[in-house]
């Protein structure tokens, strides 16, 4: 039988892979977007998990809510590295210290 | 092994891997693909856990918007993917260090967790209030009676979103024609045309 215990562990290993492609590509900005993706995703499957378990709906309704700023955060991020890379023709991270003081 | 059983392990393995090769692989391109899988996999364990509302929103919004995005800037943005990998096996050692790291202690968390006796009293929408309706029904009614301001300011969250990446990306060349339309509707007539009477045998100066 399939339970809570299953999908948390499923969420915990999506977490730590996300977490790991942040450190493993630190050079590639769209993968490390990707990777906040997927620690989203594993945050969303957590959040139905615990919902469907408890029989509460309002865990879902947060899922809409954490899916929409996923997806603003994805557009946003998006832009702002066409916009670097159209300004400097590269997106590696290292040369992102325009801004420093 | 029950069929639903059977599901959940496909489903599982498929997230995970799609996650891991998501990270690792050589070609943007292939990780975003593989991106789109874990979205699917993810989607169908949705499905299982009987939140068929929000799998269906992630089939529409995550595949059919942001992964497409995602596409769109990899192809469109002409980097040289090879050099930024090249690095990949230097920070493999940390990487892996962290993520071990923070493994362990989501097992440690995972070995002392208990659930709260007083978690079921806690419960602010239970299902069995909503009757016999189907998942979508119920967040419907959820969503747009109790939670109506929410939803408008996610929406909100969405339109500054838009209109922000529309700012950023927005850019007016200066060696391109382009039509003014104030101009062409104000012409005059008397301005831009002159009649003149042409004598027979004559020309125009």
């Amino acid at each position: 039988m399939i339970g809570l215990e299953h999908y948390l562990t499923v969420a915990g290993a999506l977490f730590v892979i996300g977490i790991f492609g942040l450190f493993l590509n630190r050079k590639n900005v769209i993968i490390i977007l990707m990777s906040i993706e997927l620690m989203l995703l594993a945050v969303n499957i957590n959040l139905v998990a615990f919902s469907t378990h408890m029989g509460d709906l309002v865990g879902q309704v947060f899922t809409l809510f954490v899916l929409t700023v996923a997806a603003a955060e994805a557009a946003i991020g998006l832009a702002i590295l066409v916009c670097f890379f159209r300004n400097r023709g590269t997106i590696a991270v290292e040369d992102i210290n325009m801004m420093k003081g | 092994m029950t069929p639903p059983d059977f599901a959940f392990y496909l489903f599982a393995v498929l997230v995970v891997a799609a996650g891991l090769f998501t990270v690792i692989a050589r070609n943007p391109v292939h990780s975003v693909l593989w991106l789109i899988l874990a979205f699917l996999s993810s989607a169908g364990l949705f499905v299982l856990m009987g939140a068929e509302f929000v799998a269906m929103l992630l089939i529409i919004v995550y595949v059919g918007a942001v992964a497409v995005l995602f596409l769109f800037v990899v192809m469109m943005l002409d980097v040289d993917f090879t050099s930024l990998k090249a690095e990949m096996t230097k920070y493999m050692p940390i990487a892996l260090l962290i993520g071990v790291v923070i493994l362990m202690q989501l097992g440690i968390v995972f070995g002392v967790w208990q659930t709260s006796d007083i978690a079921a009293d806690n419960v602010a929408a239970a299902t069995e209030r909503f009757g016999g309706a189907s998942n979508t029904q119920a967040i419907g009614q959820l969503i747009y009676d109790d939670y109506l301001l929410l939803f408008q300011l996610a929406g909100l969250i969405l339109l500054v979103a838009m209109i922000g990446a529309i700012v950023l990306t927005l850019r007016h060349r200066t060696d391109v024609k382009r039509q003014n339309v104030v101009s062409q509707i104000m012409r005059d007539p008397k301005a831009s045309m002159a009649l003149k009477d042409v004598k027979s045998g004559q020309g125009l100066q």
